[in-house]
C-alpha cells in the first residue's frame, strides 16, 4: 500500500505540485495523463526524491518520509523501494546491457555476482535482448535502450515502479516494442505509476487513470470513466485535443 | 663549425639509458600520488565540502600560481629549516613530493571539469536505483569522467617526465644530472645534451603511442 498526502513542489513562486493526495494499492496500475507542464513528471520525480518536494508525506509499506524532516537515510530507503524508468532511458553509459541490470543488484542489494548475473540474463531473455548482453548503450537503438531501462527497473523488484513517459523520446518505429514490454510488466501486476501520452495503451493496461492539470489531480477513475465519460470540462477538452 | 663526435654520442647513450629507470620511476610515483590526490580534490570541489573547499581552492591556486622550480627549492632547501624533521629528506623524495603537489593541482581541475561534463541523467539514474552519492561517483560518474580526462592526464604525465629533469637542481643524478656530469668531463656539451634530448623525446613518443592504446580501451563503451 502506497499513500501520498499533500505533496507540494514549488519552483520560486510557481507551484508545480499543489497538494497531491493519492493512494495506490499493491498490484494496482495507475496511468497519469494531462497537458504538458502540469506536474506529471514532477510528481514522479518527487516520489523518489530526484526532485525534493517542499512538503508532503510519502508512505510505502512501513516506510514514512515527510518532506519537512526527510533524512538522507530515509531518501535512500525510499529509492530502494521504487524503480524509475526515464524518458531518455538514462542507461549507465559505461556499463554493458547486462551490467546495467546487475549494477544495483550487486552494489545496492548486495546480491552475489553469480545470482545477479543469472537474474540479468533471465531478464535480458524476457525483453528479447539476449544477444545484446555485452553491448554498450551507445551501440543500441532507442527501443533497445528503453527495454533495458525497463529491465533494469524490473530487476529491482520494487514496491512501486515509476515510468516517466517511457515512449516519448522514441522514434515511432520503436514505440511498439516498448509498449509491448510494458504491457507484459503490467500483466504481472507490478504496482506501477506511469505518465504517458499513449491513451490507447493507458486504457488497455491501467486499473485507474488520473487526469492532472495545474499541479492537481482533477479527475480519476477507471479507463472507461475517464475516456468515455469524463466529468470535468478540462478532462473532456484535453481528450478531445489528443484524439 | 666542427663535426659532431658521433662515437662519443653513441657511447653516451647506454650511460644515460641507465638513468631512465630513475626518471620514469620518479614520474610514475609522482603520477600515482598526484592522481589519487587530484581525484580526492576534484570530488571535493564538485561536492563543495564547507571549509575543506576553501582549503582545496587555496592549495590549487598556490600550486598553479607558482613555478615548479620555486616549489622544489621551497620544499628541499627551505622547509627543513623550519621543520627539522624534514632535514633528512633526500632529493628524490623531495622531487616526488614536489611533482605530486604541483601536478595534482592541475589534474584536479581537469578531473573536476570532466566530472561536471558527465550528463546529469547519469547521476539521476544512479540515485534512482538507490546508490549512495559515493557509489554513484565511484561506479558511474568517475569512470565516464576518466574517459574524458584521460588525454589531458596523459599530457600531464608527459610534462611530468620532462619536469623530473628539475630534480637535478636538488642534487639528484637522473638523466639530466648524469648528462651534465658527462658533459662537464668531456666538454662536448652539444653532443651530450643532444643525446639526452633525443632520449626524452623517445620516451615521450613511446608514451604517446600508449596513450592512443589507452584511449581506444576507454572509448570502447562509446564505440558503435
Amino acid at each position: 500500500m502506497i499513500s501520498i498526502r499533500g505533496l507540494t513542489k514549488r519552483y520560486g513562486t510557481n507551484t508545480v505540485l499543489d497538494g497531491i493526495d493519492l493512494d495506490i494499492a499493491a498490484g494496482e496500475r495507475v496511468a497519469i495523463i494531462g497537458p504538458s507542464g502540469t506536474g506529471k513528471s514532477t510528481l514522479l520525480r518527487c516520489l523518489n526524491y530526484l526532485d525534493r518536494p517542499d512538503s508532503g508525506v510519502i508512505r510505502i509499506g512501513d516506510l514514512t518520509v515527510d518532506a519537512t524532516t526527510a533524512t538522507s537515510a530515509q531518501i535512500l530507503a525510499l529509492r530502494r523501494r521504487t524503480a524509475f524508468v526515464f524518458q531518455n532511458y538514462a542507461l549507465f553509459a559505461n556499463k554493458t546491457a547486462r551490467d546495467n541490470i546487475t549494477e544495483a543488484l550487486i552494489t545496492v542489494q548486495r546480491k552475489p555476482r553469480a545470482e545477479a548475473e543469472a537474474r540479468a540474463d533471465a531478464i535480458l531473455g524476457e525483453i528479447g535482448l539476449s544477444d545484446k548482453t555485452a553491448s554498450y548503450p551507445a551501440a543500441l537503438s532507442g527501443g533497445q535502450q528503453q527495454r533495458i531501462g525497463i529491465g533494469r527497473a524490473m530487476a529491482l523488484d520494487a514496491a512501486l515502479m515509476l515510468l516517466d513517459e517511457p515512449t516519448s523520446a522514441l522514434d515511432p518505429e520503436w514505440v511498439g516494442e516498448v509498449l509491448d514490454l510494458m504491457r507484459r510488466v503490467a500483466e504481472r501486476r507490478q504496482t506501477m505509476l506511469i505518465v504517458t501520452h499513449e491513451m490507447q495503451f493507458a486504457r488497455e493496461i491501467a486499473d485507474r487513470v488520473i487526469f492532472m492539470d495545474g499541479g492537481r489531480i482533477v479527475e480519476q477513475g477507471t479507463p472507461a470513466q475517464i475516456f468515455d465519460a469524463p466529468q470535468d470540462m478540462r478532462t473532456a477538452n484535453f481528450l478531445r485535443r489528443v484524439r | 663549425m666542427r663535426a659532431l663526435d658521433i662515437d662519443y654520442m653513441l657511447g653516451l647513450v647506454p650511460v644515460i639509458l641507465g638513468y631512465v629507470p630513475l626518471t620514469i620511476g620518479m614520474a610514475l610515483a609522482a603520477m600515482v600520488c598526484a592522481l589519487l590526490l587530484a581525484c580526492l580534490m576534484a570530488v571535493e570541489r564538485v561536492m563543495r565540502v564547507p571549509v575543506l573547499d576553501q582549503f582545496v581552492q587555496l592549495f590549487i591556486s598556490f600550486f598553479r600560481g607558482t613555478p615548479l622550480l620555486v616549489q622544489l627549492f621551497l620544499f628541499y632547501y627551505g622547509l627543513p629549516q623550519i621543520l627539522p624533521v624534514l632535514s633528512g629528506i633526500n632529493g628524490v623524495t623531495a622531487a616526488i613530493i614536489g611533482l605530486t603537489l604541483h601536478f595534482s593541482a592541475y589534474m584536479a581541475e581537469s578531473i573536476r571539469a570532466a566530472i561536471l561534463g558527465v550528463d546529469r541523467s547519469q547521476w539521476e539514474a544512479a540515485q534512482a536505483v538507490g546508490m549512495t552519492q559515493a557509489q554513484s561517483m565511484r561506479r558511474i560518474i568517475l569512470p565516464q569522467a576518466a574517459r574524458v580526462a584521460a588525454p589531458t592526464l596523459v599530457n600531464y604525465f608527459i610534462d611530468m617526465i620532462k619536469s623530473t629533469s628539475l630534480a637535478f637542481t636538488l642534487g639528484v643524478t637522473e638523466m639530466m644530472g648524469a648528462t651534465q656530469k658527462e658533459a662537464a668531463g668531456s666538454f662536448l656539451y652539444f653532443e651530450a645534451f643532444l643525446v639526452v634530448a633525443v632520449l626524452y623525446w623517445a620516451i615521450v613518443e613511446t608514451l604517446s603511442f600508449l596513450q592512443k592504446q589507452l584511449e581506444r580501451h576507454l572509448n570502447k563503451a562509446i564505440a558503435r
